[in-house]
């Protein structure tokens, strides 16, 4: 009797559950992932009903697997190329939609033992030493904008990221962008052919190397920097400031950009704008454009919504920069293209 | 065995003769399963290196054999050469046995041989227990310990080797050596653990033979017991090489992830494990991930290789003064 009733219960609740509950698989970045793991817990305690099941496989993997049919939407921290959107539409007869959703920053971090003032880059200074151009730290393009700083004749120990990684996208996408011979060198990419340097696998391994290592520079995610308290140089910008990241001046840099594309597809470094902090990036969902079933196809736009509104609230409790007023009013409207 | 059988004990006939010889096919069953056993083993080797041959096309179809002996490694472009990963994959195990070897059968012989049973039980449960510390921990050890230690010990490697090519250019800590280093902590228990277990094994008479003639008791170690427990002692160098060749986690963390050739101990490297354990997640393009893929065959072969040469070594140096 007793088995019975409790067969009747287990049953009923497994009724309930598959009839209210919709389960949402999504995958991509790395990056974002605290910030979209946050999002979706607190979106399934606002809607019960839906929950966001989310790998953070890597940008490759997101934009593959959304590619492939296998996730409801991926995450990317690059901007998909003409080619994957191609590839994309050939393979689902559609097109997928890029949603940005926060910011991600990097900052140069060094170990200059004496050395307590906060370092001044210029963008040219960046590109050489990354270029090991520039070898040592007192020389001209890093002492010029640091008067009053006593730099050392020592070599630059350069530290990069090994893994392939968004991160590292933004750093070269800036070099590329201020310095010709980095364009045509390196080049852009989640990994490069560093002309110099140590790599370590990962934002923690990257600082770790960098304090491990004297008179050593590098560049981590200021998300990380923020979160681990690491001290970090200013980097001048296009108008001619030298800026602090924080995450005010990365807000400040998306909301510098003029001529927003429809399809948020932009590289934001190297902004105009007197307040905007030159090396940051947006990050992306990347969601069809056709979604068969209606059920899932409102719980995504409707947790679309919900991320653009009260998901910018909470993110800079974890040290990510929100979107500007002007993308939130854009990526609104793009959500009606989700059929 | 069988034919006094059937003379003694004839086969029953019908039903009860097939099940007769079900029964004596126990023997049989066993032989099935345990082939099965062994059988997949083989194919699961087998489908490996075939999934790894089959996704590797794109990068073999576009270098060939070239892929071997480039230098270049430039996602970018779209250029991709394993020569680096290769020589650092070797660089960073020979170090590791160099050091991991003598060490490890030392220990083996003073545990098994020569320390007194209390000790040597305690001591073989601490190593014991260190060949099931993860690899990612042992990566955390080297990155914060040991990276520190070997900067603070640099001069005075340098004061006594830097004549060598092997130890000159700057050191940052994380290199070839550091990583050999590592490397070696992580294999020195395997060898130890097996040593020790095989040179027990050694039948007492053995012992009792060469003290009666007159031996030491470490003339006795040395010259009876070790080449008597040699197959055993080699067995686990060979497995201690194959986890050095493949360690990912703990090598990436300390080798500096620089794909360059150097002379250079002391100057950053790349193996192939580190590159693919880096690089896989965000490789985008099959050509990108073939080539990574198709590192994980060169590692397969270059396993195969170092293992059937360190197997002839072995073979053709110990004809003579061994039991087995």
């Amino acid at each position: 009797m007793i088995r019975k009733v409790s067969g009747a219960i287990l049953a009923l609740v497994l009724i309930a559950g598959v009839a209210s509950a919709q389960t949402i698989t999504a995958g991509g970045a790395t990056f974002p992932y605290p910030m979209y793991s946050k999002w979706f817990d607190e979106y399934h305690k606002k809607v019960p009903s839906v929950s966001i099941n989310y790998q953070s496989i890597g940008s490759g993997g997101g934009v593959q697997q959304v590619t492939a049919g296998t996730l409801d939407f991926g995450a990317s921290d690059y901007a998909l190329t003409d080619a994957q959107l191609k590839e994309f539409h050939d393979k689902r007869g559609f097109n997928v939609l890029a949603f940005p959703t926060v910011l991600g920053a990097d900052v140069p971090a060094y170990n200059l033992p004496g050395v307590t003032a906060v370092l001044n880059f210029t963008p040219e200074a960046l590109a050489g030493i990354f270029l090991g151009k520039i070898t040592k730290w007192n020389d001209p393009a890093i002492t010029g904008p640091n008067p009053g700083v006593n730099l050392p004749n020592e070599n630059i120990v350069v530290v990069h990221r090994s893994d392939g990684s968004g991160t590292t996208f933004i750093w070269v996408d800036y070099l590329c962008k201020i310095s010709p011979e980095w364009d045509k060198g390196p080049g852009r990419g989640a990994s490069v052919n560093w002309p110099t340097g140590l790599g370590g696998k990962g934002n923690e391994a990257v600082a770790g190397l960098v304090h491990q290592t004297r008179f050593s520079l590098g560049y981590v995610e200021l998300t990380y920097a923020l979160q681990t308290k690491m001290a970090y140089g200013n980097v001048k910008n296009s108008a001619g400031v030298f800026m602090k990241a924080d995450l005010a001046s990365v807000t400040a840099a998306s909301a510098a950009v003029k001529d927003m594309p429809d399809d948020f597809r932009v590289s934001i470094t190297n902004p105009p704008g007197k307040g905007a902090y030159p090396i940051a990036s947006f990050t992306w969902l990347l969601v069809p454009e056709k979604i068969s079933d209606p059920a899932k196809k409102k719980a995504i736009t409707d947790f679309l919504g919900w991320m653009l509104t009260d998901g910018q609230n909470v993110t800079e409790a974890l040290s990510y920069a929100k979107l500007p007023a002007s993308v939130v009013a854009k990526e609104k409207k793009a959500i009606a293209k989700i059929q | 065995m069988s034919a006094p059988a059937t003379t003694i004990d004839a086969p029953p006939e019908g039903r009860a003769r097939s099940l007769w010889k079900r029964l004596r096919d126990g023997d049989e069953i066993a032989h099935t399963v345990t082939f099965l056993c062994a059988f997949a083993v083989i194919a699961v080797t087998a489908l490996l290196v075939f999934e790894l041959y089959r996704n590797s096309e794109p990068s073999r179809l576009k270098f060939g054999w070239s892929f071997l002996w480039t230098k270049t490694w430039d996602p970018v472009a779209g250029k991709f050469g394993a020569l680096p990963f290769i020589y650092g994959t070797i660089v960073t195990s020979a170090l590791a046995m160099i050091i991991a070897i003598p060490l490890g059968v030392g220990a083996a012989i003073f545990l098994a041989e020569l320390a007194p049973p209390g000790i040597s039980s305690a001591l073989t449960f601490l190593i014991e227990l260190l060949a099931a510390v993860p690899s990612v921990i042992i990566g955390f050890l080297g990155f914060f310990v040991l990276l520190p230690a070997l900067l603070r010990a640099e001069p005075y490697i340098r004061s006594a080797l830097g004549w060598t090519p092997l130890f000159s250019g700057p050191f940052y800590g994380v290199s070839f050596f550091t990583a050999g280093v590592v490397l070696s902590v992580m294999i020195v228990p395997f060898i130890i653990s097996i040593s020790r277990e095989v040179i027990l094994s050694v039948p007492s008479d053995q012992r009792e033979a060469a003290l009666a003639l007159g031996a030491t008791r470490w003339e006795s170690t040395w010259d009876v017991v070790v080449p008597f427990a040699r197959k055993g002692i080699v067995g686990s160098i060979f497995l201690a090489l194959a986890r050095s060749l493949g360690e990912t986690m703990a090598v990436t963390m300390v080798i500096g992830n620089d794909p360059k050739i150097s002379a250079s101990l002391f100057a950053p490297g790349y193996s192939i494990a580190a590159v693919i354990a880096n690089e896989f997640a965000e490789a985008t393009g099959d050509l990108y991930q073939g080539a990574l893929i198709e590192l994980g065959l060169v590692l397969f072969a270059l396993t195969i290789i170092i293992n059937g040469a360190a197997r002839i070594l072995v073979v053709s140096t110990t004809r003579k003064g061994t039991s087995q």
